[in-house]
Formats: C-alpha cells, structure tokens, sequence
C-alpha cells in the first residue's frame, strides 16, 4: 500500500520554530517474578516452548487466576519509585480481544482503578533537570509469543503456519504511563534509559530489550509554541530500541507540522515506524480501533493493600540513580557528568566506591573508573566487576600514580599488563621497571644528552622561545620511555638550558 | 444383599448399610449401574456414563475399606458435565468441548474423589449451563422422570433427573440463576446453592462467574448437608473462595420454634400455577404447625432482578466463553482460511444457539457507550437487590417462596420463547445476585408434578437454612419415587454418537 506511506517532510535543519512536539510515553516492563502473574508457573527466557504452563495459562475451562503477591510488591516498588501514591484499592479488569497469543482472549489487566497513581520522575537532558508527571502504575499479564513460519515478513498474513508458545504467557507485567509532558525525541529517549536504569535498580526486572523485556509505546502530537492545547495524537507501538523511538519520533514530528501547516488535520491513528525507511505508516485507524469492553474480572476480588506495607516497602527501596547521582556529586566533588556516568547503575557505582574505599582520590577514581576500566570492559565483553581488574587493584595503581611510583602515561601501560598477566599493579612495576624515575643523577645525564643532541633549539629558547620547552620534555619523556617523572624532568631541563 | 430401591434409597441409608456390612460398594454401585441400564434409555440424564470405571473402583473401595473409608467412600455420584474431570470428556453439552479431554479435576470433584466416592458418569445440561430445561444440550433431551414428556428443568437437569429416576444416589449441579435448585424443583429432589464462595469454583467451567456456584442435588436433605461438607472451604486456586464461619452440621430439627420465615409478596406475582401456589400455602401452614412464624416481607426491588440478571450474566459469559477459539483445544472448524475464518467458523460451527444469543447479548451490554446503560445499570441493581435482602433479614431469619412458578412443562414448549424460559428462574435468580444460600426441596404435587419450595438465608447461614429444611421436610415426608409416566417422543434429538472417553487422536489436538 504504497499510497499509505509519506515521506518524511521537515525543515531541513530539524527546528521548528512555531511548533513545539508533545510526547507521552507507555513503558512496559515484564517482571523478573518466579512465577507468573496468576499461576505458578515459572517465568523463564529461552527455554524450549511450551514447557511452563498450566491450565491456568492456557486458558483450559473452568481454570481460575490467582494474584501473585510477590508480583503485586515489585509493582509497587516501581509506583515508589515514580513518586506514586500506592492504592489502597485496586481491580482488576478483563480486556477483551481475540488473537492467538491471548488463550483466554481477553487479558486481565487494570482499568479506572489501577494500582497506583499521580507521581513524578525527574530526569536530566543534556545538563538540565526535567521533571515528567506519571499518569499511573498498573498490573496485567503478557500474552504468549507466536512465530510465524514460512513468509517473508515473518508476520502472520503471508505465513505458511504460526506456532504458539506459552511459556510467556501470563508473565507479570507492568505499564507505566507518563502524562504528555515530555518536549523532545531526544527527551524522550533520556526519560525511558533513566526510567529503565531506575526499574532496574529495584532489581525486580533486568529490562533486557531484546528479548522485549521492556517495551515502549509513544503517543505524539504538535501545537503552536507556547500554547497549553493538545493537538491530535498519533500513537507509535512496540518500540525496543532507544534509538529508533528517538528516529521515529523524528519522522513523525515533521510529518505533523507539515500536515497542519498545509491545512490539513492529523488523524488519531496507530503508527508502525520502519527504521530502514525512516517512514511512519499507519497500523490501524481510531475507526478500526478494538472496543475492548473492559469490564471488572469476577474471577478475582479487589486487591487491597495495606498502607503499613506500602510504608515497610518505601523504606526498604534501594538508593535509586537519580540519587545517588546526587550523592555522588556532595560526597565525591565530582561534576554532574562524571556522576551521571557513574552513578546510574548499581554495579559500576558499586565498584567505583570500592575503588575510593580501598583508598584512592575521589576524582582519580572517577577517572580511572570511566576511563581505562570502562573501556577494558567493553573490549573484552566483561560485566562490571568481573575480570582481573578489582577495585583493590585499580585503587592500588592510582594510589601508585598519585605518590609519584607510577607515571600517569606509564600506568596505562601498568593497567595492561595487570589484565595480561593478572597480577597486582605493585609487581607489574617492578618486573617491567615502570616505575617513575625520579633519580636527578640518572635524569641529569639524559637531560643532558637530549640537550647537547639539539642545538638549534637550545638556540631558540635561550632567544626567548620558552615554548621550546615543551620539546626537550618530549625528548627526555621518549627516551625514558614516558617513565621520567615529569616536575624533575622540568626542573632539570630549565637549571640546564637556564645555566 | 438386601434388596435395594435406587428410587428412594438415600446416602444417609446407603451409608448405614456399608458401615453395617449389608452391602458392598460394588453391590451398591450395580444398584445404580442396573437402573442406568434399564431407564436410561427414556430419561437420557448421562452424557457419558463411566461404567467400567465405577464398577472397578467401587471393588478397589470395597478391597482397601481400611485405606479407603470416610463417610463419602463407596456411595454412587454423578457430576455434571460442565465440572472438569482429568481424563474424562468434559463436553459442557456442546460441540465445542465434544472431544475435550481435562487435564485438571474441578476442586469439588477432587474433594469428593478423595473421599471415595464412586462416579458413575458425567450428566446431560443446557451447553454451558445455560438454559433452564436441558433442552440446549447438543447431545440429547433429557427427560423429567415424573412425566416423560416434560423437561427435567435446567441447566443441571441430568443431575437432577438422574437422582430422581434412581440413577444416581446423589449429584453434583452448579447454580448460576437456579440452574441446580429448578431442576431439583421440577424433579422432585432436594438441590442446594450454597453462599457464594463456600465452594471453590476451580474447575468449574464458568458461565458467569460472580454468580456460579456448584452445589449437590440429593434425595434427602441430610444428604445435601453431608455432600455440601465435603465440598465446602477456601481453595488456594480460586480467589472467590471462602471459609465457612462454621461448618456445616449435619442437620436434625424437627421443629421450627421460634423461626421466623419472611413471604415476600413480589415473589408470589410471578405468574404462579395454581397447584404451586396451593403447595406453597400449605407448606406455610406446616411451618406454622412447626413452631415458626410467616411474616410478609417485601422485596421492592424483584422485577428488576431478572433483567439485571440478563444483562450481567451474558456479559460476563461473552468474555467467558472467548477462549473457544479452536486455538488449543476442543472443537475446530475444518481448513480455515485464514485466523478471521478460524474463529468465525469455529464459534458458528461449535456454539449452539442459546449460547450464541447470550454471546451477543453480553457482548452488546459491555460495548463502548452502552455498558453504563447495560452492565452499570445491572450492577446498581444488583446493589439494590442485596440491600433489599439485607433489610428483610433484618426481620425474619429466612426467605421462603416457590423454586419455580410452574411444575415441569412440556418439552419444546418454550424453546423458541426464550423470554418465556427465562421466567422459569424469576423466584431463584435473586439469590444468586445477592450471593445468598437457598435450597429447594420437594413439597408436594401438582396434577402428578413435583413442587418445590425455596428457603434462603443470609450470607453463610447454610446450617439455619438446611436445619429449617430439614424439619419441613420431615413433616411434609415427599415421596421421591417417580412414576415414568408419559412417553418419550425422540424429535429434536441432536445424537452425539460415541460416547466413549477415549479420545480420537485427531480430535484431541485440532
């Protein structure tokens, strides 16, 4: 249906001065529960199909849903954490639709009474603090996978069978919906990798996006700058990459200036973004839209939470990211970015206060930590933590560089070898003579060398060129190797050529 | 052996006799097995009669009596077929579930099987309970052992009819809207709904599930106390369930002293027969007779329960009844085109038309733009009508009215009246949106007919209830025994054909 498709259309430098785009956001996140939603059958990933289910999950007549209690907690860490009020009083609604992956053809899911309301997330963009109103937190249950076989799109009309298999069937899911006040793509992206570092530091699910784990829907419309109406949305669903959410809304913003600036209106439509074309093509219409006849499930009776619980569970939430960002920046002197490297997930902050605690400077940690450590584990594929480098050991070498034993160019030579051989930076100095020279007799005649070696520019800088300088350091640093200690390779040099 | 008469034989006796060592549970099984084979014929109470089955176990009950005892161990039951039963066919009498093979066993059933029961078979009802003579099963006609030709009532009426023509000592129903209590009325048996919740729903194959409730169909009322202790208490699997305040007690009052039984007079404008209304009176002055005092109470809010009702129960039955979507299990239309075909053709093809009608009705109720009209408005009803029962119990300790306004009618007569058969549950209805506890037994004849007469109580009043009906019972000394009158005409028979509960390999996995 190539008529369907629209180009991208926009002002080609990405403003638009007289339009200012209004994103909402939809996350769903499944949670790391042992058992799923309404039976007791394991959540799991990657096991053969079909093996975690019951009648229950599948639907079988006469087979009953039971709340997951544990589930209902992880819930409502997560409503904590978005500055929610937990409900007292919560129902449980059926949502009716027929596809193969819903045995029951309808999902239990929550409706006007969710588990909980009214709360706030603050995020940073590019240096500045933003704050996002939560519309609600509310509870329901995945539905199956299906796998279409034959075809070529992989989608089900063109395939030659589809398979179901239901092991994700009834898995404990949540959804998170924003208010519309999210004012750019790129915000957007920020607010859902901070919401996810966040749900993933209440460690009640790994939000792993590829296997959809956590999953996204955009809700999107533009209005006359400054203006408080809301123009008409489109909705964008199913996205698991942070890169193609901010892409797609990035079409679909000047897709909408162009329709309302050519007169025409924006029709409320279901978008499907193809981040091979960059296109946005329509899913569905409103017209089209499912009637899910939501009513009250009488399988189940309301879910009341005592507020004392809720109270046990606020106290015992983990120092979340927005925190300890916070935290970092008082208690370690660093600067809002460093901290915003380090501090957003448990492990890394984890290490990085290990490495102060093991008695390295604050912000040379910090360096190291971001620096060499960071990209030694993205070489080797490594989690935080794992590997040769431990915290001790990263805090002895900058303890090294910092009392003068180590060079800062030769201690990333020190940091390389301590993953090669897997030993201590202590021994790797000592079996590599990488250690500082700060010997004056053993630099002097260096010095003295590089100086004779160079008339010309001993010329030069006695004329007044101080700058040359900088040449005879680089001289004596390359023939020692890079292990001269610096202040005395200058100080030396000066008393030589001042003499 | 003492010779038995399976028509008036009860659990109670059949009990004292196995105990005494009268009688084996094999004997006691064949009993019931020989009256299977010699009526069942007319009566058609059985979608699957699991002989082999009952004939086996009774002996291995018989042969570990120290292992297997308890006071249900060895006493013939039959389950209706909309409780599922691991390895036994579970149809719901329809063609959707034609081959469906549980791999689970309703919570009721485990309870009773863990008591040693013996089951005999699986009985006939509406398909998915939903009807009130089982004319809507899509396997066959049952009929009403007192007259032939007439309807057993419904939905559980080959529950209902097999206790009445002996062919079970005792059954299990389920009640939505009266679907075990006007069976039992028109039968001539003793069938209760206990409080919503007393009995774990698990298992059962729901068709509305805020009003379901599986409850026994007996020949005594004592046997109904002693069926409804063993299938009574929470269940971890159904969220809706309950423990009893108290358990219930096998009953024994003679007397009524001091009861006070309200007459609400809405119930008694419902179009009554002659003869049930003259039953009725007469009940009245027993329970005069007996101690207990008839007051007036009224119900201002009755007319509106049927509708409610009508609008509620579809709805809930339209999302209920969307997992038969030939995706699983159970029944699937031949070379669907595509997934639209699959479902269309399946859920055609699969559902009768009962079901169907009250598919579209719920579907219709909770629509968007309709469902503050429809399923809003019922359930404010509903609110009303509770509140209506709360404020007579403030004044009396029990309800009394007739189970149903007529006595058994003639097969086929309402069947394109849908609005006519609906009527049939107008006195049982309110209990099930009230949630209430309410049992009907047999209080007399009318031209040759049973007549039932309802008592409810309040929530979790189950012991009042069955204490009250037990001593009424005692003094109107109904006979159970039918007299098969009437012939069976076999039109509008659907004929399922085997029966069997081996499943054919190609239809067990469409």
């Amino acid at each position: 249906m190539s008529d369907d498709r629209r180009r991208l259309v926009g002002h080609e430098d990405g403003t638009h001065p007289d339009w200012e785009p209004v994103i909402g956001l939809e996350m769903h996140v499944e949670l790391d529960t042992q058992t799923k939603m309404f039976c007791g059958c394991a959540v799991t990933r990657g096991d053969d199909p079909n093996l975690h289910t019951c009648p229950v999950c599948l639907a079988h007549p006469g087979a009953l849903p039971v709340v997951n209690r544990r589930a209902v907690e992880y819930a409502a860490r997560i409503a904590l954490a978005l500055n929610c009020t937990v409900r007292p009083r919560s129902v449980f609604h059926r949502k009716n639709y027929f596809y193969p992956d819903l045995p029951k053809a309808y999902q239990i899911s929550q409706y006007d009474e969710p588990l909980a309301t009214a709360g706030w997330f603050d995020y940073w963009v590019a240096g500045e603090r933003l704050r996002c109103r939560i519309n609600r937190v509310h509870m329901e249950e995945d539905a199956a996978k299906l796998i279409h076989a034959g075809g070529e799109t992989g989608r089900i009309a063109g395939s030659d069978y589809s398979m179901v298999d239901f092991n994700r069937s009834g898995t404990p899911l949540i959804e998170i919906v924003t208010e519309p006040d999210i004012p750019s793509p790129e915000a957007a992206r920020e607010f859902l990798q901070q919401l996810r570092a966040t749900v993933m530091e209440l460690g009640v699910s790994e939000c792993t996006m590829e296997e959809g784990q956590v999953r996204w829907d955009a809700n999107m419309s533009v209005r006359p700058a400054g203006s408080d109406a809301l123009g008409t949305r489109t909705e964008l669903k199913n996205m698991n990459s942070f890169r193609y959410l901010q892409q797609a809304l990035d079409a679909e913003i000047p897709r909408q200036i162009a329709l309302l600036e050519a007169g025409e209106t924006i029709e409320q439509e279901t978008l499907h973004f193809d981040p091979d074309t960059g296109i946005t093509t329509p899913l569905r219409s409103k017209e089209e839209a499912h009637d899910y006849r939501y009513f009250p499930d009488p399988d189940l009776v309301p879910l009341e939470i005592d507020p004392a619980w809720v109270e046990e569970l606020r106290a015992t939430q983990p120092e979340l990211p927005a925190a300890r960002v916070e935290r970092f920046m008082r208690q370690y002197g660093l600067s809002r970015a460093d901290a915003s490297v380090l501090a957003p997930t448990g492990a890394l902050a984890g290490f990085y206060e290990e490495v102060v605690a093991a008695g390295a400077a604050a912000k040379a940690a910090a360096n190291w930590t971001m620096g060499e450590y960071l990209a030694h584990l993205n070489a080797a594929g490594l989690e935080v933590g794992h590997g040769h480098v431990t915290a001790e050991r990263l805090a002895r070498l900058v303890m090294l560089v910092e009392d003068g034993t180590v060079s800062t160019s030769a201690a990333k030579e020190v940091f390389a070898r301590m993953i090669e051989e897997r030993a201590e930076p202590g021994e790797v100095v000592e079996r590599h003579g990488l250690g500082q020279i700060s010997d004056s007799a053993e630099l002097e005649a260096i010095v003295a060398e590089v100086v004779a070696a160079s008339p010309s520019q001993v010329e030069q800088y006695r004329g007044g060129k101080q700058q040359v300088l900088g040449f005879f350091v680089g001289r004596v640093m390359k023939a020692t190797g890079g292990r001269a200690n610096p202040q005395l390779v200058n100080e030396l040099l000066r008393r030589t050529l001042d003499a | 052996m003492t010779t038995l008469d399976p028509l008036r034989l009860t659990a109670r006796d059949a009990k004292r006799l196995l105990v005494d060592g009268e009688i084996s549970a094999a004997e006691l099984t064949k009993v019931f097995l020989d009256q299977i084979a010699a009526v069942e014929d007319e009566v058609k109470a059985f979608i699957l009669v699991t002989a082999d089955n009952a004939a086996k176990y009774s002996t291995k009950v018989d042969r570990e009596m120290q292992a297997m005892r308890g006071p249900l161990a060895g006493l013939p039951i039959a389950v209706k077929d909309n409780l599922v039963t691991e390895g036994v066919t579970t149809t719901c009498a329809s063609r959707m579930l034609h081959n469906y093979q549980p791999v689970y066993t309703a919570t009721a059933v485990r309870q009773v099987w863990d008591g040693h029961v013996v089951m005999l078979g699986k009985t006939n009802l509406d398909e998915f309970a939903m009807g009130s003579s089982t004319e809507y099963s899509a396997y066959q006609v049952t009929a009403n052992p007192w007259d032939l030709d007439t309807v057993p009532g419904g939905s559980s009426g080959g529950s209902a009819a097999a206790v009445a023509a002996g062919e079970a000592l005792w059954a299990l129903g389920s009640d939505t809207g009266g679907s075990v209590r006007q069976p039992a009325s028109l039968c001539g048996v003793v069938g209760m709904k206990p409080t919503y919740g007393a009995v774990s729903r698990y298992g059962l194959v729901a068709f509305a599930s805020s009003l379901d409730q599986i409850g026994p169909l007996t020949r005594s009322v004592y046997d109904c106390a002693l069926l409804l202790q063993h299938i009574t208490g929470r269940d971890p699997r159904d969220a809706t369930s309950v423990e009893l305040p108290e358990p219930v007690v096998l009953p024994s009052a003679e007397r009524l002293d001091g009861l006070r039984i309200g007459v609400p007079s809405e119930y008694l404008d419902v179009g009554l027969e002659d003869g049930v209304r003259a039953r009725f009176d007469e009940t009245l002055a027993r329970i005069e007779e007996l101690g207990g005092r008839c007051v007036e109470v009224s119900l201002p809010h009755t007319e509106y329960a049927l509708p409610a009702f009508y609008v509620i129960a579809p709805a809930e039955a339209s999302a209920n009844l969307a997992r038969f979507d030939g995706v699983r299990y159970g029944y699937r239309c031949s070379g669907p085109v595509d997934l639209a075909d699959l479902y269309e053709r399946t859920r055609s093809e699969g559902f009768g038309p009962e079901v169907k009608r009250r598919i579209m009705i719920g579907t219709y109720a909770l629509s968007a733009g309709y469902y503050d009209a429809y399923y809003g408005r019922a359930q404010r009803v509903r609110s009303l009508v509770c509140r209506d029962f709360d404020h007579a119990f403030s004044q009396v300790d029990l309800i009394a009215s007739p189970t149903s306004p007529t006595v058994a009618f003639t097969a086929g007569s309402r069947t394109s009246d849908p609005l006519a058969m609906y009527m049939s549950d107008v006195c049982t209805i309110p209990a099930n949106l009230a949630g209430l506890p309410a049992i009907s037994i047999p209080c007399g004849l009318s031209g040759g007919l049973p007549v039932g007469f309802q008592l409810i109580g309040p929530a979790f009043s189950e012991n009042r209830v069955l204490e009250a009906a037990h001593a009424l019972e005692g003094a109107i000394g109904f006979d159970t025994a039918p007299p098969f009158r009437g012939s069976r005409s076999s039109s509008g028979e659907r004929d399922r054909g085997s029966a069997d509960t081996t499943p054919r390999p190609e239809d067990t996995h469409p």
